[in-house]
């Protein structure tokens, strides 16, 4: 299938398409880090003893998890716009894509700090540490490495999303994608292209994660039996 | 009161044993855990397996239903090959089908019962020869009635394997492997997960086997009940057959100092308030 | 935000909503259909995986981890518009289907697998003791008790299936965004439009979830027990 010719156009493209997917691993990266911080905020409003900030953290939490991604990126993308917000498509996205994120990062953080046994909280203030301390030492150490390997496999998917931001037009690999398929009209040749380029930045990933779940996997195991 | 019709072996030539091992060895890697067993097992023989834990008892057991493939060595189960067969260069792995047909004429009851526990008793006992022998589930129904009624357990067809002891989740077990009518029975420390106080029922269960004419092999930490039941007792101690003889010998006067000191240790720790 | 566009956008409901409505019914049978077809491609692989042969394992492992490293778009595209490219052409809603069913039959491949590991060892060594072949054994005995444990993360695919559909306006599938879509080129109320479909989506979504949340807790229980 592949003849000289489309050899030499996939030597045409390639510059192209790396420089798109370098824009991919970008947005991929602000997203991921808006979605870490946001999650975080809203795992702790989640716990909050505040019924209002509490219920407002859960509402946010159901409605992203029970709406496709594309339509939370065309709200905010074509939906501002009739507000007079316009927003450029990449920016939109990551701020998409960090909002959506957010929302099940946030359920991973409450998992990880929930999972850690109520006794660690009570043996850490019976030494006399207080609530803050309690968490920073005690608590939060053990829930990293629960919440580890989830954290990573938000960031293969994530990374995978991002091309929902080529349906609002925003720079990225897919978007480059469309643009030379629609120029050349072989949409085989490009796709298989940037899907090959896709995999190569979310395979390494991926094997990372099955490292830290055999790792952390065991290590929790034996500060179980430890426990 | 008689277990099935089929207990008593077909063979016909008294000489021909049931079970014949021929050095047999198991290597797991670098370990080496059955160090060259022979053991011939004649029809309607029970003969216990004794010896400490790593010796090697259960491993072997395994092998003669070939859920542990032997290194080197083999097996024969009425004159034929099991799990093998002669290639023209040595032998090689007998396919699944032919390996399963070998197996049904082996029950084995395992030390953790291995119920199935999406079934209900009932169905646990039936599911075999329903779908290993194709018999009508009205028949396989009515053989897991009588069955279930024999090891007692009658009232109890409808459960679910959870909701029962582990008494009576083990004698479910055997009424499950008798299903298949099988020739020979093996019984992998099936007393050992139990609770001390329903050990006996159990044990009751095997003795009524036994008395049936059943050809038994049971690795049994329970010193009492091979002395009682068995035509003959073993005694392997690292991966070898150390001593062997009718129980009344081998408790009574054991000729090895290895099996002095295992029976000497275990009959101390009975006694032990 | 304009007080206009609201207005306009209430005129104009029962014309979404009829649009919507047409759009949802797609989407559930696109749901529905990439469903089917990734559990039956879960299933097989999953029980193919536990085979004997090599070539077998490496195939499903390069196909796995193929599909699960792509976007599912990137997989539409290459299904509609590459396979169209070389003669091969096939309408929006069966390339959809297609193409979340291979992408989601990676993913349950893997959650099949995990499910059958779970599964004690124990279960195949009585199933082959009574004379079970190894395919019987997989068939009555592991497979039942497998599906069981994984249930709750099939409940959390189909969730995550209902929505990607959404993906399947790419490739002009007539489902419930291609609509909205429709809808917001002839009007400009995207606002309006979207979170109207966003409620379509929670209403299909949120009762999913609550299939879920009882099955997680159906699990818990019965690994306490």
């Amino acid at each position: 299938m592949i003849s000289p010719q489309t050899l030499a156009l996939i030597r045409e493209w390639l510059p192209q398409l790396l420089v798109a997917a370098g824009q991919t691993l970008q947005m991929t990266v602000w997203a991921y880090a808006l979605g870490a911080v946001m999650g975080l905020l809203i795992a702790l409003g989640g716990m909050s003893r505040q019924r209002w900030l509490s219920g407002l953290c859960r509402v946010y939490i159901e409605f992203i998890r029970g709406t496709p991604t594309l339509i939370q990126l065309f709200l905010i993308y074509f939906g501002l716009t009739s507000v007079n917000i316009v927003i450029p498509g990449f920016q939109a996205a990551v701020i998409a894509l960090g909002a959506h994120y957010a929302a099940y990062m946030a359920e991973v953080y409450r998992s990880g700090i929930v999972a850690v046994d109520s006794g660690q909280r009570e043996a850490a203030q019976a030494i006399g540490m207080r609530r803050g301390q309690a968490m920073a030492y005690v608590i939060f150490p053990q829930a990293v490495r629960i919440i580890l390997p989830p954290m990573t496999n938000f960031a293969i998917s994530l990374l995978k999303d991002t091309s929902v931001a080529s349906l609002i037009a925003a720079p990225e690999l897919m978007m480059r994608a469309n643009d030379i398929t629609s120029e050349y009209y072989m949409p085989m040749q490009v796709y298989l292209l940037s899907g090959a380029m896709y995999f190569a930045m979310s395979y390494p990933l991926s094997l990372g994660v099955r490292y830290l779940e055999r790792r952390f996997g065991r290590g929790r195991q034996l500060n179980l039996n430890l426990a | 009161m008689s277990f099935s019709a089929t207990a008593i072996p077909a063979a016909t030539d008294a000489d021909e044993p049931l079970v014949r091992i021929q050095s047999v060895h198991k290597h797991y890697g670098a370990l080496h855990v059955l160090k060259g067993i022979d053991l011939d097992i004649r029809p309607g023989e029970k003969v216990s397996i004794i010896g400490p834990s790593g010796s090697g008892k259960t491993t072997l057991l395994r092998c003669v239903n070939y859920l542990e493939r032997p290194t080197r060595g083999q097996i024969f189960i009425n004159g034929e090959l099991l799990g093998q067969k002669q290639g023209r260069r040595g032998f090689v792995e007998l396919d699944d089908r032919s390996l399963a047909r070998q197996r049904t004429g082996i029950g084995m009851v395992f030390q953790r019962f291995n119920l199935f526990p999406h079934l209900t008793v009932s169905q646990n006992v039936e599911i075999g020869p329903v779908k290993v022998l194709k018999v009508s589930r009205a028949e396989a129904r009515e053989r897991a009635i009588g069955l279930l009624g024999k090891v007692g357990l009658a009232e109890k067809r409808d459960a679910y394997p959870e909701m029962l002891s582990g008494g009576q989740q083990q004698r479910v077990a055997i009424a499950r492997a008798l299903a298949m009518q099988p020739t020979l029975m093996l019984f992998d420390e099936a007393t050992s997960a139990l609770d001390p106080e329903l050990v006996g029922e159990v044990l009751n269960v095997m003795a009524q086997l036994a008395a049936d004419g059943m050809t038994m092999m049971i690795v049994t930490h329970e010193m009492q009940f091979a002395e009682d039941v068995s035509d003959r007792v073993i005694f392997m101690d690292g991966g070898q057959i150390v001593e062997q003889g009718p129980p009344s010998r081998l408790f009574g006067a054991p000729e090895h100092p290895r099996t002095r000191g295992f029976l000497r240790a275990v009959l101390q720790k009975r006694t032990m308030p | 935000m304009s007080g206009g566009g609201w207005v306009r956008a209430y005129h104009l409901l029962p014309d979404f909503l009829g649009m919507l409505w047409a759009g949802a019914v797609m989407t559930v049978i696109v749901t529905a259909g990439g469903f089917v077809f990734a559990i039956v491609v879960g299933l097989l692989l999953a029980a193919l995986r536990t085979g004997r042969s090599r070539l077998l394992h490496s195939l499903i492992y390069v196909y796995v981890e193929v599909f699960r490293a792509v976007p599912v778009l990137t997989q539409l595209f290459i299904i509609y518009f590459g396979l169209g490219a070389i003669g091969i052409r096939l309408n929006p809603i069966p390339s959809a289907v297609i193409g979340f069913g291979l992408n989601g039959g990676a993913y349950l491949t893997e959650v099949f697998r995990s499910g059958i590991e779970s599964v004690n060892r124990g279960q195949t060594e009585a199933a082959l003791s009574i004379g079970m072949t190894r395919t019987k054994a997989l068939l009555y005995i592991v497979l039942p008790q497998a599906v069981r444990v994984v249930l709750p993360s099939i409940a959390n695919f189909a969730i995550g299936l209902l929505k990607d559909t959404s993906l399947a306006s790419a490739v002009a599938a007539p489902e419930l965004s291609f609509n909205a879509h429709m809808l917001v080129d002839r009007t400009f109320l995207s606002t309006q439009i979207y979170l109207l479909v966003a409620v379509f989506y929670l209403a299909m979504s949120l009762p999913l979830s609550a299939v879920l949340h009882r099955l997680e807790r159906g699990a818990a229980r019965s690994r306490r027990a």
